[in-house]
């Protein structure tokens, strides 16, 4: 299985998002540059965190543009796995993937910490053998980390099990203080309708070993790697 | 010839910046300031006339200068009467 790691530039988690994914069994992964045009011959996509064109204007707003983004729009339609991390996230509601956006963070500081997050779907392709409450330990560092969406897309998210992690606190309550940013409801992460596009602040890359505090972020990795394998598996 | 972009957050969307900034304000002793929204402000310097440029314009401002989810723009043409 081969992943797809995009860089931008201002991306700067690429390396540690190609050193997560290369450090598990099975998985190649190479960088693709923002300019390329195809991602033709790799298995899923990762848009990494950072600050994609300095994030003049908003953030992804500028990144959504670049030519390689026609490329995974496309994929993700055909139903690829798409991993948006941080600003990866921002890209993929600037770009209309995911819906809402990621705005300010509530209390205007940068948040650089360990957070915990709470499984809250049964199932996606990133989520797999992790099962509602299964608590997550993954670092935040962010600025615009503040989910935001309307009522009507809000409910929407609920009916249709598309948040798939909110932050909580140690013990897996969804409370206020445990909410890093103001994100609405404490969305820490999200999924499209067909669940193989995945957008999140929290950082799975910088949780992949426990010298870092947290092996956590692997598990949503190795979830997708099931995945894909699975659908190889069926498809043969 | 200049044409300006406004854009300003949706008044459903909490802005914290402006609420801090109201706060600077009434420290200073200005209480009168009951809210304040920041937004952003462009000047776009356009080659030519504006005619046949203004659909374009209008769905970069939609698509690119404001992010329709969170934000308002307004789009400010001269006034020219050529």
């Amino acid at each position: 299985m081969k992943f797809a790691v995009i860089q931008f530039p201002g991306s700067n988690c690429d390396q540690d998002c190609l050193a997560a994914v290369r450090g598990l069994n099975g998985i190649e992964a190479d960088f693709v540059w923002h300019k390329e045009t195809s991602l033709k011959g790799w298995d899923a996509i990762v848009l990494p965190g950072g600050f994609s064109y300095g994030d003049y204007l908003r953030c992804g707003a500028i990144a959504r543009f670049s030519p390689i983004m026609r490329a995974v729009v496309a994929d993700a339609e055909a139903g690829k796995l798409v991993i948006g991390i941080c600003n990866g996230f921002q890209i993929l509601c600037e770009a209309g993937l995911l819906p809402g956006a990621l705005v300010r963070n509530r209390s205007l500081h940068f948040v650089c910490e360990m957070a915990t997050t709470r499984v809250e779907a049964a199932e996606s392709p990133f989520t797999r053998g992790m099962p509602i409450g299964t608590l997550l330990r993954l670092p935040v560092a962010h600025g615009e980390g503040c989910y935001y969406a309307d009522e009507t897309t809000l409910r929407e998210l609920n009916e249709r099990q598309q948040v798939l992690l909110r932050y909580c606190d140690a013990e897996g309550k969804i409370t206020s203080a445990a909410n890093p940013n103001g994100s609405v409801e404490n969305i820490a992460g999200i999924c499209n309708r067909a669940r193989n596009v995945f957008g999140l602040m929290p950082h799975p890359d910088r949780a992949c070993e426990e010298r870092l505090g947290s092996k956590d972020g692997t598990r949503i990795f190795e979830s997708m790697l099931r995945a894909v394998a699975g659908d190889d598996r069926a498809a043969a | 010839m200049k044409v300006k972009v406004i854009v300003t957050p949706k008044e459903t969307v909490l802005d914290p910046q402006g609420a801090a900034v109201r706060e600077a304000m009434h420290h200073l002793g200005f209480t009168g300031a009951r809210e304040v929204r920041i937004g952003r402000y462009l000047e776009i310097e356009l080659e030519g006339d504006l005619a046949g440029q203004e659909g374009k314009l209008r769905e970069l401002c939609h698509d690119l200068l404001s992010n329709p989810v969170i934000e308002d723009y307004r789009l400010e043409l001269p006034n020219e009467t050529k």
